[in-house]
């Protein structure tokens, strides 16, 4: 079992240029736990990814990964503390083949998985190994944006939307990965569109809004929920 | 016209050719990964001939030494530019990188015509590579045929490992998305200082080959620079491989057009960069962005 990160985030302000982003963003994501960030979009959900994975110049409060203020730290400290990142845009690199890819990302400690490991888990990546990262279809593009992440032994997981714009047979597939990262004790920040698919590997979901977290619901109380939900995304 | 004329000049081209090949392969690198148009890289070309010549009259130190520590000396020079000067334009328009590297080359240079003065200083051809092949059609000089041997092996040992290994995987990810590569570990910021250190080398390297066939001047390398620029632009901006072929053609289409038409052998290069702009903008082995 992973020793996994606990993440704490308090009064987080964020800017781009002159833009000010995120207003005050605060939240709890205890080690092992699975949370998502859901709302509408511009809602600040991305930007408070690339806060935590120190990707935004201008931020401002507490960023504690396992207790540790990271709010001034480079992205490659953060990603050596045990950070992992699926961004959005999948990040796949054009120059790079797939298996490059895959040995890119510095190992932090001896705990991930190995390559054919990875390559169980998405058999697609093995048959396209000597292929050029960006000449993946789209699904196979965010089975290796995961895959990726899975060789360096992180274990607190952001992923921004890795569902987006996939057919069902692959979100199943991603869902399968992210079960298991799960099982294993890591913790995970998703970043979701797909309410239903959340909903089923979730513990908790906070809902966000211009800039800030406006609710936080627990697993339990979705159900009883479900039409303040739809409003919240404006479903 | 005699056949010894001809390939008397396609070995002058070849010669000449292993130098832009080294010069532009490091003007590549540091292009493709730091996005700074390194003007000042002829500069690092006259600073490793100079090491090479410093160290021969003041510590008696010979060519085959030289030919590392000079090159050492220049990448530590250059890496601690890159530290303090060179990574504050980064996020500034890339003419930016081309004024301060331009002023960074008047100012060594002018430093170094203040202490030493414009004449060249002879170099010696080390003992071992004296003398030459008859090769029955002509005679080749030993010392051409290690210059163009080694440039060969420089390319080719530069191109592998950036290609081949995992540094050069490294560097390939960092030049394509700097950003994002950092949120994977990797240390970007020393990782384009390490890139810059190794174009400045080769540039060093370069001139430490450079010094028994030229002479050793402040000037060497200034006009060099035109030329590189015209490589990598025709190779297309950033291309290890693209850098490569097109100095060792264009070397050798210059020395064919000193043998056919003397008076164009110096425009021969930008007339050829000329039509490939015209023709495909990004070079020719340039992707279009």
């Amino acid at each position: 079992m992973a020793d996994a990160l606990s993440l704490a985030i308090r009064d987080l302000h964020a800017f781009y240029g002159d833009s000010h982003i995120l207003h005050g963003v605060t939240l709890d994501v205890p080690a092992g736990e699975c949370i998502t960030i859901i709302g509408r979009n511009g809602a600040g959900k991305t930007t408070t990814m690339r806060s935590i994975m120190g990707l935004v110049d201008q931020r401002r409060g507490a960023i504690e990964i396992a207790g540790q203020n990271v709010i001034d730290a480079m992205p490659e400290k953060i990603a050596r503390l045990g950070v992992a990142y699926v961004p959005e845009e999948r990040g796949i690199y054009a120059t790079l083949d797939v298996t490059e890819n895959l040995l890119l990302p510095r190992k932090i400690n001896d705990r991930g998985m190995s390559i054919e490991d990875i390559y169980k888990l998405f058999p697609n990546l093995k048959e396209r190994r000597r292929s050029q990262g960006t000449r993946l279809s789209g699904g196979e593009q965010q089975m290796l944006a995961i895959g990726r992440v899975l060789r360096t032994g992180a274990s607190l997981f952001l992923l921004d939307e890795p569902t987006e714009g996939l057919a069902p047979v692959i979100v199943q597939q991603i869902g399968k990965a992210i079960e298991m990262m799960k099982s294993q004790g890591h913790t995970i920040v998703l970043v979701e569109q797909n309410f239903r698919f959340a909903t089923k590997i979730a513990d908790r979901h906070y809902v966000m809004e211009r800039g800030r977290i406006i609710d936080m619901i627990p697993r339990a109380e979705v159900a009883g929920r479900a039409g303040q939900i739809q409003q919240y995304l404006g479903i | 016209m005699s056949s010894q004329v001809i390939f008397g000049q396609l070995v002058v081209g070849l010669i000449n050719g292993s130098f832009y090949a080294l010069l532009s392969l490091g003007f590549a690198i540091i292009v493709g990964l730091l996005g700074i148009i390194n003007v000042a890289q002829g500069t690092f070309y006259m600073l490793g001939a100079f090491g090479s010549w410093m160290l021969l009259n003041y510590l008696g130190i010979g060519y085959w030494p030289a030919l590392i520590l000079s090159p050492l000396g220049a990448a530590i020079i250059g890496m601690a530019l890159e530290k303090t000067l060179i990574s504050r334009v980064y996020h500034l328009d890339h003419i930016y990188g081309l004024l301060l590297t331009y002023g960074l080359m008047m100012f060594i240079m002018g430093a170094f015509i203040w202490i030493y003065a414009t004449a060249g200083r002879p170099y010696p051809v080390p003992e071992e590579l004296r003398g030459g092949f008859n090769l029955g059609f002509m005679f080749l000089p030993k010392y051409r045929a290690w210059v163009v041997l080694m440039a060969l092996i420089f390319c080719f040992g530069t191109w592998y490992a950036i290609e081949k290994t995992s540094i050069g995987r490294t560097l390939r990810a960092a030049t394509e998305n700097p950003k994002l590569t950092r949120a994977f570990g990797i240390n970007v910021p020393a990782l384009l200082t390490f890139g810059f250190g190794v174009g400045v080398a080769l540039a060093g390297f370069a001139g430490v080959m450079a010094a028994p066939i030229y002479s050793v001047s402040p000037l060497m390398g200034g006009d060099l620079v035109i030329v590189i620029f015209a490589v990598v632009v025709v190779g297309g901006m950033g291309s290890i491989l693209g850098a490569i072929v097109t100095a060792f053609s264009l070397g050798l289409l210059e020395g064919l057009a000193k043998v056919v038409y003397p008076q164009g052998s110096n425009m021969v290069i930008f007339v050829i960069m000329l039509i490939v702009l015209l023709v495909k903008p990004a070079g020719l082995f340039g992707h279009q962005r």
